[in-house]
């Protein structure tokens, strides 16, 4: 069977400036892969071109077997997407933010109902439902993002920053829910968060500059240094590259 | 079809959620009324008929209808929120009609909220209610041709500010083009764009309509007009959702 996702070649350049530079890598189901890299590396720009939200200069990436250029819809259907900053709607509330997403996720009538309700509980929302989301804290924004990703339980989930402006307990909850979805789905993260990618991470890819510098599991790459610290092999690795692209 | 109810429906709410829909049908109500009652002379007159009411309708539309539709994309850019909403599974096409629906609709019910005109003139003499009618069946048209304006430039700028000015600026250019003052101007120096400018004249079709001249050509017009600038919408938003 074909990787969950599939990703070949890609490319985008705005203007002269290249983002991303040959991406190529699949997902299988059961990996988590941690995405790694120095700000502006182009993590987000590649999670955006995986979400059908950046149209590729080049190359082509697909979900659960549908080219995201090509099947949108079909391929949308089968992720769940936490967008860099988790983005909501302020004035709704958490159970009506949810119940919109549920809707135009095809869903009604108690369907729609367990399926929130499910989602409520799996990010443990359930003291705020009724709150409107503007009046919430960064950390519980976070978590309704994350609900709106898991509500179709999607075989790929790509999320952006997860757990960034979340407390460590809300840090170690979350990453114990992705390594309990982990089994069923293809799971793509992207983190500045190193320790993280240690933490949930059956696999690490290292992009600088837009290109992949490095893609192993989080202990063959900590083990490329002697002191075993995936810290210093990341300094090592994407320091050049962007040295490089300053000069 | 599903999504286009399901983003209006959304998109609705969100209007009554905030301070918008207040503020939007209290002034609306108020300067049409203003302007009715006293700058167009509604008493003086003495004939039961809602003239000075359509004569100032798409003026007073042409100022608050980009403010309605200004929000629309620009809202979801700045906030970020259009990541979200064009990867979920819908269209974009779907998410710009249910968008403009939603606006559309709310116009409608402001334009509804001005009943008591329509009472006033009939206690106080028997009006010709089919031209009333297809005064407000050109009001609709009206709006929905304004909106699908300020929707696309709306589409272009995460500054509601610029997608205020510029829908104005826009709506405005169909608007008078076909006053005198425009089309003499062509006539005397490129005639070939007078009888374009006064095709294209919302203002002068919108008076034909609340006349009670309701033709086919006008209604076609103006669906045309929207279905324009909502394809227009579209390609904007395709082009620059990410940007």
């Amino acid at each position: 069977m074909a990787a969950l996702i599939e990703i070949r070649g890609l490319t985008k350049r705005f203007g002269g400036f290249t983002a991303v530079d040959d991406v190529s890598f699949n997902v299988e189901r059961g990996e988590v892969l941690g995405f790694l890299g120095p700000n502006g590396a182009g993590k987000t720009t590649t999670m955006r071109m995986l979400a059908g939200f950046v149209t590729p200069t080049a190359g082509s990436a697909a979900v659960a077997g549908h080219d995201v250029a090509a099947e949108p819809v079909p391929a949308r259907r089968a992720l769940g997407f936490l967008p860099e900053g988790a983005p909501t709607y302020p004035e709704m509330t958490v159970a009506g933010f949810l119940r919109f997403t549920a809707r135009i996720r095809g869903y009604g009538g108690s369907e729609l109902a367990s399926r929130v309700a499910a989602a409520i509980a799996l990010t443990e929302l359930q003291s705020v439902r009724l709150q409107p989301v503007e009046t919430l804290s960064k950390g519980f924004k976070r978590r309704v993002g994350l609900a709106q990703a898991l509500l179709h339980d999607p075989p790929v989930l790509v999320l952006d920053e997860p757990t960034d402006g979340l407390d460590p307990n809300q840090k170690h909850e979350v990453r114990t829910l992705i390594r309990r979805l982990a089994p069923e789905k293809a799971i793509v993260i992207s983190t500045h968060i190193l320790e993280e990618v240690e933490a949930v991470c059956t696999r690490a890819i290292i992009i600088a500059a837009g290109r992949i510098v490095a893609d192993d599991t989080p202990a063959a790459l900590a083990a490329r240094d002697p002191s075993g610290r995936l810290e210093e092999v990341f300094r090592a690795i994407t320091r050049p590259a962007v040295l490089a692209r300053a000069a | 079809m599903r999504n286009i109810f399901v983003i209006a429906g959304r998109e609705l709410a969100g209007y009554f959620a905030t301070p918008v829909a207040a503020v939007f049908i209290v002034i609306f109500l108020v300067l049409q009324g203003v302007l009715t009652f006293n700058a167009g002379g509604f008493f003086t007159r003495g004939q039961a008929d809602l003239v000075p009411f359509f004569e100032f309708l798409p003026w007073v539309f042409l100022l608050l209808v980009p403010a309605i539709s200004m929000r629309l994309w620009a809202e979801e850019r700045r906030l970020g929120t259009i990541e979200l909403l064009l990867t979920l599974p819908v269209t974009d096409a779907e998410a710009v009609i249910g968008k403009f629906l939603a606006a559309w609709l709310f116009c409608i019910i402001a334009l509804a909220l001005t009943f008591p005109f329509v009472i006033t003139v009939n206690i106080l003499g028997s009006p010709d209610n089919g031209v009333i009618a297809a005064g407000y069946l050109g009001g609709v048209l009206v709006s929905g041709a304004f909106l699908a304006v300020g929707s696309a430039t709306s589409a272009m700028t995460k500054n509601q500010v610029i997608a205020f000015v510029l829908g104005v600026a826009i709506s405005f250019v169909f608007a008078v083009s076909g006053y005198s003052v425009v089309t003499d101007f062509l006539d005397r120096n490129l005639p070939v764009l007078a009888s374009i400018a006064r095709g294209f004249s919302v203002i002068q079709r919108f008076r034909a309509i609340s006349q009670g001249l309701l033709s086919l050509s006008d209604v076609v017009f103006f669906a045309s007009f929207i279905c324009f600038w909502l394809f227009l919408n579209v390609i904007v938003v395709d082009h620059r959702k990410a940007s």
